[in-house]
Protein backbone atom coordinates (compact mmCIF):
# COMPACT_ATOMS: atom_id res chain seq x y z
CA UNK A 1 0.00 0.00 0.00
CA UNK A 2 2.99 2.32 0.41
CA UNK A 3 2.32 3.19 -3.81
CA UNK A 4 -1.04 4.41 -2.65
CA UNK A 5 -1.96 8.34 -2.13
CA UNK A 6 -4.26 9.78 0.03
CA UNK A 7 -5.71 13.42 0.73
CA UNK A 8 -3.22 14.08 2.92
CA UNK A 9 -0.20 13.99 0.45
CA UNK A 10 -1.90 17.07 -1.28
CA UNK A 11 0.32 19.56 -0.90
CA UNK A 12 3.54 17.33 -0.53
CA UNK A 13 5.57 18.44 -3.03
CA UNK A 14 6.19 21.61 -5.39
CA UNK A 15 8.72 20.79 -7.14
CA UNK A 16 8.73 21.48 -10.88
CA UNK A 17 7.49 19.13 -12.98
CA UNK A 18 9.84 18.80 -16.00
CA UNK A 19 8.57 18.87 -19.19
CA UNK A 20 9.09 16.24 -22.07
CA UNK A 21 8.44 16.06 -25.89
CA UNK A 22 4.87 16.09 -27.70
CA UNK A 23 6.35 13.53 -29.93
CA UNK A 24 5.35 12.75 -33.06
CA UNK A 25 1.36 12.62 -32.70
CA UNK A 26 0.59 15.72 -31.18
CA UNK A 27 -1.72 16.00 -34.19
CA UNK A 28 -4.37 14.68 -32.27
CA UNK A 29 -4.44 16.44 -29.19
CA UNK A 30 -3.59 20.17 -29.66
CA UNK A 31 -4.88 21.52 -32.31
CA UNK A 32 -7.90 23.40 -32.52
CA UNK A 33 -10.44 23.85 -35.29
CA UNK A 34 -10.06 27.69 -34.82
CA UNK A 35 -6.85 27.81 -33.63
CA UNK A 36 -4.90 29.75 -36.56
CA UNK A 37 -7.86 32.23 -36.70
CA UNK A 38 -6.70 34.60 -33.44
CA UNK A 39 -9.43 36.98 -35.11
CA UNK A 40 -12.31 35.73 -37.21
CA UNK A 41 -11.37 35.29 -41.27
CA UNK A 42 -11.99 38.25 -43.31
CA UNK A 43 -11.76 40.51 -39.88
CA UNK A 44 -10.35 43.81 -41.58
CA UNK A 45 -7.27 44.84 -40.62
CA UNK A 46 -6.13 41.07 -40.35
CA UNK A 47 -2.90 39.43 -41.36
CA UNK A 48 -1.31 36.64 -41.91
CA UNK A 49 1.58 35.29 -40.29
CA UNK A 50 3.25 32.84 -42.37
CA UNK A 51 6.63 30.69 -42.33
CA UNK A 52 8.15 27.27 -42.77
CA UNK A 53 9.56 25.18 -39.03
CA UNK A 54 12.96 23.22 -40.52
CA UNK A 55 15.63 21.54 -38.84
CA UNK A 56 19.44 21.79 -38.66
CA UNK A 57 19.80 19.58 -42.19
CA UNK A 58 17.25 22.26 -43.56
CA UNK A 59 14.44 19.44 -43.83
CA UNK A 60 10.96 20.41 -42.88
CA UNK A 61 9.74 19.75 -39.83
CA UNK A 62 6.08 18.38 -40.83
CA UNK A 63 5.50 17.43 -37.13
CA UNK A 64 5.46 20.39 -34.81
CA UNK A 65 2.87 23.21 -33.44
CA UNK A 66 3.25 27.24 -33.33
CA UNK A 67 1.58 28.88 -31.14
CA UNK A 68 1.82 32.38 -30.42
CA UNK A 69 0.91 35.30 -27.71
CA UNK A 70 0.44 38.82 -28.14
CA UNK A 71 -0.99 42.29 -27.46
CA UNK A 72 -4.37 43.46 -29.29
CA UNK A 73 -3.33 47.07 -31.48
CA UNK A 74 -3.63 49.41 -28.88
CA UNK A 75 -0.66 46.70 -26.73
CA UNK A 76 -2.87 45.68 -24.42
CA UNK A 77 -3.95 42.02 -23.13
CA UNK A 78 -7.48 40.52 -22.27
CA UNK A 79 -5.77 38.48 -19.14
CA UNK A 80 -6.41 39.86 -15.38
CA UNK A 81 -2.68 39.99 -15.14
CA UNK A 82 -2.34 43.19 -17.19
CA UNK A 83 -1.79 46.36 -14.68
CA UNK A 84 -3.73 48.68 -16.55
CA UNK A 85 -7.16 46.57 -16.87
CA UNK A 86 -7.84 43.55 -18.76
CA UNK A 87 -9.40 44.60 -22.59
CA UNK A 88 -12.19 42.01 -23.12
CA UNK A 89 -12.50 40.35 -26.86
CA UNK A 90 -9.03 40.05 -28.25
CA UNK A 91 -8.21 35.87 -27.79
CA UNK A 92 -4.36 36.84 -28.42
CA UNK A 93 -3.79 33.70 -28.76
CA UNK A 94 -2.85 31.48 -31.64
CA UNK A 95 -2.03 27.69 -32.67
CA UNK A 96 -1.24 25.72 -35.86
CA UNK A 97 0.37 22.81 -36.55
CA UNK A 98 3.04 22.48 -39.69
CA UNK A 99 2.13 20.76 -42.46
CA UNK A 100 3.89 18.60 -44.50
CA UNK A 101 6.59 21.38 -45.92
CA UNK A 102 6.84 22.63 -42.01
CA UNK A 103 4.68 25.73 -42.72
CA UNK A 104 2.29 27.28 -40.20
CA UNK A 105 -0.31 30.25 -41.12
CA UNK A 106 -1.84 32.36 -38.00
CA UNK A 107 -4.23 35.20 -38.88
CA UNK A 108 -4.17 37.63 -36.42
CA UNK A 109 -4.17 41.70 -35.55
CA UNK A 110 -0.99 43.15 -35.74
CA UNK A 111 0.15 43.99 -31.97
CA UNK A 112 0.84 47.43 -30.63
CA UNK A 113 4.06 48.31 -28.73
CA UNK A 114 3.83 47.17 -25.00
CA UNK A 115 5.54 48.36 -21.90
CA UNK A 116 8.96 47.16 -21.22
CA UNK A 117 11.60 46.59 -18.67
CA UNK A 118 12.95 50.52 -17.09
CA UNK A 119 10.00 52.06 -18.57
CA UNK A 120 11.69 51.40 -22.44
CA UNK A 121 8.66 50.50 -24.51
CA UNK A 122 8.71 47.18 -26.43
CA UNK A 123 8.53 47.24 -30.13
CA UNK A 124 5.29 45.59 -31.41
CA UNK A 125 5.96 41.46 -30.78
CA UNK A 126 4.67 38.13 -30.50
CA UNK A 127 5.67 35.38 -28.67
CA UNK A 128 6.21 31.91 -30.56
CA UNK A 129 6.19 28.28 -28.70
CA UNK A 130 7.68 26.08 -30.89
CA UNK A 131 6.83 22.07 -30.07
CA UNK A 132 7.68 19.60 -32.11
CA UNK A 133 9.21 15.96 -32.24
CA UNK A 134 12.83 15.86 -30.76
CA UNK A 135 12.07 18.72 -28.84
CA UNK A 136 11.95 17.75 -25.10
CA UNK A 137 10.97 21.16 -24.33
CA UNK A 138 9.25 23.87 -25.99
CA UNK A 139 11.27 26.51 -27.81
CA UNK A 140 10.25 30.33 -27.78
CA UNK A 141 10.98 32.82 -30.16
CA UNK A 142 9.78 36.26 -30.90
CA UNK A 143 8.13 37.71 -34.05
CA UNK A 144 9.23 41.46 -34.82
CA UNK A 145 8.05 43.76 -37.80
CA UNK A 146 9.82 45.06 -40.66
CA UNK A 147 7.52 48.13 -40.79
CA UNK A 148 8.84 49.19 -37.14
CA UNK A 149 12.54 50.49 -37.92
CA UNK A 150 12.62 52.85 -35.09
CA UNK A 151 10.80 51.09 -32.76
CA UNK A 152 12.89 47.98 -33.28
CA UNK A 153 15.93 49.94 -32.42
CA UNK A 154 15.01 50.76 -29.41
CA UNK A 155 13.43 47.70 -28.23
CA UNK A 156 14.80 46.52 -24.95
CA UNK A 157 14.73 42.70 -25.61
CA UNK A 158 16.12 43.36 -29.59
CA UNK A 159 19.14 45.08 -27.58
CA UNK A 160 19.99 42.30 -25.66
CA UNK A 161 20.37 39.55 -28.71
CA UNK A 162 23.87 39.31 -30.83
CA UNK A 163 24.01 41.76 -33.54
CA UNK A 164 24.55 38.90 -35.66
CA UNK A 165 21.45 37.36 -34.96
CA UNK A 166 19.01 39.49 -34.31
CA UNK A 167 17.61 39.69 -38.43
CA UNK A 168 16.42 36.30 -37.04
CA UNK A 169 13.50 37.62 -35.34
CA UNK A 170 12.37 40.31 -37.82
CA UNK A 171 9.65 38.75 -39.97
CA UNK A 172 9.40 39.52 -43.97
CA UNK A 173 6.78 41.44 -45.31
CA UNK A 174 4.44 40.11 -47.92
CA UNK A 175 1.22 41.25 -49.60
CA UNK A 176 -1.16 39.90 -47.32
CA UNK A 177 0.96 39.72 -43.71
CA UNK A 178 4.66 38.82 -42.53
CA UNK A 179 6.93 35.62 -43.20
CA UNK A 180 8.83 34.44 -40.26
CA UNK A 181 10.71 31.00 -40.33
CA UNK A 182 11.95 29.32 -38.26
CA UNK A 183 15.33 27.32 -38.17
CA UNK A 184 15.98 25.43 -35.34
CA UNK A 185 19.48 24.73 -35.81
CA UNK A 186 22.23 25.84 -38.41
CA UNK A 187 23.07 28.51 -40.49
CA UNK A 188 20.79 31.56 -39.53
CA UNK A 189 19.83 29.36 -36.45
CA UNK A 190 16.71 31.75 -35.47
CA UNK A 191 17.56 33.36 -32.29
CA UNK A 192 15.42 31.18 -29.10
CA UNK A 193 14.86 32.54 -25.17
CA UNK A 194 15.21 31.30 -22.18
CA UNK A 195 12.17 32.67 -20.45
CA UNK B 1 -15.16 58.34 -18.00
CA UNK B 2 -12.22 58.96 -20.84
CA UNK B 3 -11.45 56.00 -23.52
CA UNK B 4 -8.54 54.39 -22.39
CA UNK B 5 -5.35 55.90 -23.74
CA UNK B 6 -3.12 54.00 -26.08
CA UNK B 7 -0.13 52.23 -24.92
CA UNK B 8 2.32 53.73 -23.84
CA UNK B 9 0.16 55.08 -21.26
CA UNK B 10 0.95 57.03 -18.19
CA UNK B 11 4.18 55.20 -16.64
CA UNK B 12 4.76 51.99 -17.96
CA UNK B 13 7.48 52.17 -15.43
CA UNK B 14 5.24 51.67 -12.74
CA UNK B 15 3.45 49.13 -13.80
CA UNK B 16 3.35 46.71 -10.75
CA UNK B 17 3.90 43.15 -12.69
CA UNK B 18 4.07 40.14 -10.92
CA UNK B 19 6.93 38.10 -11.89
CA UNK B 20 7.93 34.18 -12.10
CA UNK B 21 10.46 31.98 -10.81
CA UNK B 22 13.12 31.20 -13.47
CA UNK B 23 13.33 27.27 -13.59
CA UNK B 24 16.57 26.02 -12.26
CA UNK B 25 18.81 24.52 -15.61
CA UNK B 26 18.08 20.54 -14.47
CA UNK B 27 14.17 21.03 -14.14
CA UNK B 28 13.73 19.53 -17.69
CA UNK B 29 15.66 18.19 -19.95
CA UNK B 30 18.16 19.45 -22.05
CA UNK B 31 16.92 19.90 -25.87
CA UNK B 32 20.23 18.00 -26.95
CA UNK B 33 19.61 14.24 -25.86
CA UNK B 34 21.54 12.66 -28.35
CA UNK B 35 20.18 8.90 -27.12
CA UNK B 36 16.74 10.41 -28.46
CA UNK B 37 18.05 10.84 -31.73
CA UNK B 38 15.39 13.09 -33.27
CA UNK B 39 16.85 15.65 -31.02
CA UNK B 40 19.49 15.53 -32.70
CA UNK B 41 19.05 17.74 -35.58
CA UNK B 42 16.16 19.60 -33.87
CA UNK B 43 17.47 20.62 -30.71
CA UNK B 44 18.64 24.42 -30.91
CA UNK B 45 22.48 24.46 -30.91
CA UNK B 46 23.24 28.05 -29.74
CA UNK B 47 23.14 29.62 -26.04
CA UNK B 48 18.98 30.73 -25.02
CA UNK B 49 18.94 34.67 -24.72
CA UNK B 50 17.58 35.56 -21.83
CA UNK B 51 14.22 36.99 -22.08
CA UNK B 52 13.43 39.72 -19.73
CA UNK B 53 9.82 39.07 -18.70
CA UNK B 54 7.78 41.64 -19.55
CA UNK B 55 4.00 42.28 -19.40
CA UNK B 56 3.96 39.59 -22.60
CA UNK B 57 5.07 36.92 -20.46
CA UNK B 58 3.27 37.63 -17.27
CA UNK B 59 0.46 37.26 -19.32
CA UNK B 60 -0.92 34.65 -21.13
CA UNK B 61 -4.02 32.96 -22.87
CA UNK B 62 -7.20 32.00 -20.69
CA UNK B 63 -8.98 29.42 -23.11
CA UNK B 64 -11.06 26.48 -22.24
CA UNK B 65 -14.13 27.80 -20.47
CA UNK B 66 -16.87 28.14 -22.67
CA UNK B 67 -15.34 25.35 -25.07
CA UNK B 68 -14.71 22.30 -23.04
CA UNK B 69 -17.42 20.15 -21.85
CA UNK B 70 -17.63 17.68 -18.96
CA UNK B 71 -17.92 14.78 -21.77
CA UNK B 72 -14.37 16.07 -22.91
CA UNK B 73 -12.63 14.48 -19.89
CA UNK B 74 -13.91 10.86 -20.57
CA UNK B 75 -12.15 9.46 -23.22
CA UNK B 76 -13.66 6.11 -22.46
CA UNK B 77 -16.81 6.76 -24.72
CA UNK B 78 -16.55 7.21 -28.52
CA UNK B 79 -18.81 6.71 -31.45
CA UNK B 80 -21.82 4.15 -30.30
CA UNK B 81 -19.78 2.59 -28.00
CA UNK B 82 -17.34 2.09 -25.43
CA UNK B 83 -13.80 1.85 -25.39
CA UNK B 84 -11.49 -1.43 -25.15
CA UNK B 85 -8.70 -1.75 -22.35
CA UNK B 86 -8.35 -1.12 -18.88
CA UNK B 87 -10.31 1.49 -17.51
CA UNK B 88 -8.76 4.49 -15.46
CA UNK B 89 -9.03 7.57 -13.78
CA UNK B 90 -6.75 10.08 -13.96
CA UNK B 91 -6.59 12.69 -11.57
CA UNK B 92 -4.91 15.06 -9.82
CA UNK B 93 -3.88 18.89 -8.90
CA UNK B 94 -2.39 21.89 -10.18
CA UNK B 95 -0.09 23.88 -8.26
CA UNK B 96 2.47 26.17 -8.72
CA UNK B 97 6.24 25.50 -7.02
CA UNK B 98 4.76 27.70 -4.33
CA UNK B 99 1.84 25.75 -3.50
CA UNK B 100 -1.10 27.46 -5.16
CA UNK B 101 -3.67 26.03 -6.62
CA UNK B 102 -3.97 26.90 -10.69
CA UNK B 103 -7.43 26.88 -10.99
CA UNK B 104 -9.97 27.50 -14.23
CA UNK B 105 -6.75 26.15 -16.47
CA UNK B 106 -7.28 23.93 -19.71
CA UNK B 107 -5.50 20.87 -19.46
CA UNK B 108 -5.24 18.64 -22.64
CA UNK B 109 -4.62 15.18 -23.13
CA UNK B 110 -3.56 12.14 -25.78
CA UNK B 111 -2.61 8.96 -25.69
CA UNK B 112 -2.31 5.58 -27.78
CA UNK B 113 -4.95 3.03 -27.30
CA UNK B 114 -4.71 -0.09 -25.12
CA UNK B 115 -2.85 -1.67 -27.69
CA UNK B 116 -0.02 1.09 -27.92
CA UNK B 117 -1.81 2.58 -30.96
CA UNK B 118 -2.14 6.45 -31.77
CA UNK B 119 -5.10 7.58 -33.60
CA UNK B 120 -2.99 9.03 -36.16
CA UNK B 121 -2.40 8.40 -39.90
CA UNK B 122 1.35 8.23 -39.42
CA UNK B 123 1.09 5.72 -36.49
CA UNK B 124 1.37 1.96 -38.42
CA UNK B 125 2.35 -0.03 -35.16
CA UNK B 126 0.86 -3.33 -36.30
CA UNK B 127 -2.38 -3.33 -33.35
CA UNK B 128 -5.79 -2.47 -34.25
CA UNK B 129 -7.21 0.84 -33.74
CA UNK B 130 -10.05 1.04 -31.45
CA UNK B 131 -12.97 2.55 -32.90
CA UNK B 132 -14.55 3.74 -30.02
CA UNK B 133 -11.15 5.70 -28.77
CA UNK B 134 -9.84 8.51 -30.18
CA UNK B 135 -7.54 9.22 -27.37
CA UNK B 136 -7.68 12.81 -27.09
CA UNK B 137 -9.47 14.75 -23.32
CA UNK B 138 -9.71 18.05 -22.33
CA UNK B 139 -10.69 19.49 -18.94
CA UNK B 140 -10.65 22.40 -16.99
CA UNK B 141 -8.97 22.42 -13.57
CA UNK B 142 -11.66 23.40 -10.49
CA UNK B 143 -11.47 25.96 -8.17
CA UNK B 144 -8.72 24.24 -6.04
CA UNK B 145 -6.55 23.28 -9.34
CA UNK B 146 -7.99 20.22 -9.43
CA UNK B 147 -8.42 18.14 -12.59
CA UNK B 148 -9.76 14.47 -13.85
CA UNK B 149 -10.49 12.19 -16.71
CA UNK B 150 -11.76 8.64 -17.33
CA UNK B 151 -9.64 6.74 -19.94
CA UNK B 152 -8.20 3.71 -21.27
CA UNK B 153 -4.67 2.28 -19.83
CA UNK B 154 -2.28 3.06 -22.95
CA UNK B 155 -0.62 0.45 -24.05
CA UNK B 156 3.79 0.37 -24.59
CA UNK B 157 4.79 0.35 -27.95
CA UNK B 158 7.59 0.41 -30.13
CA UNK B 159 9.30 3.71 -31.95
CA UNK B 160 12.16 2.68 -33.65
CA UNK B 161 14.65 5.33 -31.81
CA UNK B 162 16.76 2.39 -31.40
CA UNK B 163 16.90 -1.60 -31.72
CA UNK B 164 14.08 -2.61 -29.94
CA UNK B 165 13.03 0.32 -29.02
CA UNK B 166 9.92 0.67 -26.76
CA UNK B 167 8.03 4.04 -25.23
CA UNK B 168 6.55 3.10 -21.61
CA UNK B 169 3.01 3.44 -21.46
CA UNK B 170 2.44 7.27 -21.12
CA UNK B 171 -0.27 10.00 -21.82
CA UNK B 172 0.98 13.59 -23.33
CA UNK B 173 -0.33 16.51 -20.83
CA UNK B 174 -0.74 20.00 -22.16
CA UNK B 175 -1.15 22.93 -19.48
CA UNK B 176 -1.12 26.68 -20.07
CA UNK B 177 -1.36 28.10 -16.32
CA UNK B 178 -2.25 31.51 -16.39
CA UNK B 179 0.63 33.05 -17.90
CA UNK B 180 3.10 32.61 -21.11
CA UNK B 181 5.46 31.93 -18.25
CA UNK B 182 4.01 28.78 -17.47
CA UNK B 183 3.01 26.82 -20.55
CA UNK B 184 4.10 23.37 -20.45
CA UNK B 185 3.83 19.90 -22.20
CA UNK B 186 4.74 16.78 -20.54
CA UNK B 187 3.95 13.02 -19.72
CA UNK B 188 2.71 10.77 -17.28
CA UNK B 189 4.33 7.47 -16.61
CA UNK B 190 2.72 4.72 -14.49
CA UNK B 191 4.10 3.28 -11.57
CA UNK B 192 6.29 0.40 -11.84
CA UNK B 193 6.58 0.48 -15.70
CA UNK B 194 10.11 -2.05 -16.48
CA UNK B 195 10.64 0.18 -19.49
CA UNK B 196 11.95 2.91 -17.82
CA UNK B 197 15.47 1.84 -17.49
CA UNK B 198 15.73 1.40 -21.49
CA UNK B 199 13.49 4.84 -22.50
CA UNK B 200 15.91 8.08 -23.17
CA UNK B 201 12.86 10.57 -23.22
CA UNK B 202 12.42 9.76 -19.78
CA UNK B 203 15.60 9.39 -18.45
CA UNK B 204 16.77 12.96 -20.78
CA UNK B 205 15.75 14.60 -17.29
CA UNK B 206 19.31 14.25 -16.00
CA UNK B 207 17.54 13.93 -12.37
CA UNK B 208 16.83 10.95 -11.27
CA UNK B 209 14.15 13.04 -8.76
CA UNK B 210 12.85 15.25 -11.18
CA UNK B 211 12.11 11.60 -13.55
CA UNK B 212 9.76 10.34 -10.59
CA UNK B 213 7.65 13.55 -10.49
CA UNK B 214 6.34 12.07 -13.82
CA UNK B 215 5.15 8.94 -12.60
CA UNK B 216 1.88 8.77 -11.35
CA UNK B 217 0.84 6.88 -7.92
CA UNK B 218 -1.90 3.98 -7.94
CA UNK B 219 -4.53 5.79 -5.52
CA UNK B 220 -6.78 3.52 -3.95
CA UNK B 221 -8.97 6.28 -2.74
CA UNK B 222 -10.04 7.06 -6.54
CA UNK B 223 -10.06 3.61 -7.05
CA UNK B 224 -13.46 2.86 -8.01
CA UNK B 225 -14.82 -0.42 -6.87
CA UNK B 226 -16.02 -2.74 -9.70
CA UNK B 227 -15.17 -0.05 -12.33
CA UNK B 228 -11.56 1.57 -12.64
CA UNK B 229 -8.19 1.97 -11.06
CA UNK B 230 -7.12 5.31 -10.13
CA UNK B 231 -3.98 6.91 -10.75
CA UNK B 232 -2.95 10.54 -9.39
CA UNK B 233 -0.23 12.54 -11.40
CA UNK B 234 -0.10 16.34 -9.24
CA UNK B 235 1.79 18.39 -11.47
CA UNK B 236 3.85 21.59 -10.58
CA UNK B 237 4.00 24.62 -12.83
CA UNK B 238 6.85 27.71 -12.20
CA UNK B 239 5.39 29.80 -8.76
CA UNK B 240 5.10 33.56 -8.73
CA UNK B 241 7.15 35.57 -6.66
CA UNK B 242 5.12 36.51 -3.46
CA UNK B 243 4.82 40.34 -3.75
CA UNK B 244 4.08 41.60 -7.13
CA UNK B 245 7.78 43.66 -8.72
CA UNK B 246 7.95 46.80 -10.16
CA UNK B 247 9.11 45.73 -13.58
CA UNK B 248 12.63 46.43 -14.07
CA UNK B 249 15.31 45.46 -16.47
Amino acid sequence: MTSSVTARDWDAQTELTPAQTVGPYLGIGLPWPDGPFVIDEGTPGGIWLRGRVTDGAGDPVPDGLIETWQADPQGRFDHPDDPRGPVAGFRGFGRCPTDETGGYAIYTHKPGPVPGPGGHVQAPHVDVSVFARGLLHRVVTRIYFPDEVEANAADPVLAGVPDARRGTLIAIAEPDGYRFDIRLQGEHETVFFAV
Amino acid sequence: MPEPSPVPAGRPDRLLLPSYRRDDAAAHPPLLSPGYKSTVLRAPAQPLVLLPQTLTEITGPVLGEGRVTDADADLTHGSDGEAQGQRIVVHGQVRDSDGRPVPHTLVEVWQANAGGRYLHKLDQHDVPLDPHFTGVGRAMTDSLGRYRFVTIKPGAYPWRNHFNAWRPAHIHFSLFGRAFTQRLVTQMYFPDDPLFAYDPVLNSIPDPAARQRLISSFDLENTVEEWALGFRFDIVLRGRDATPMEEQS
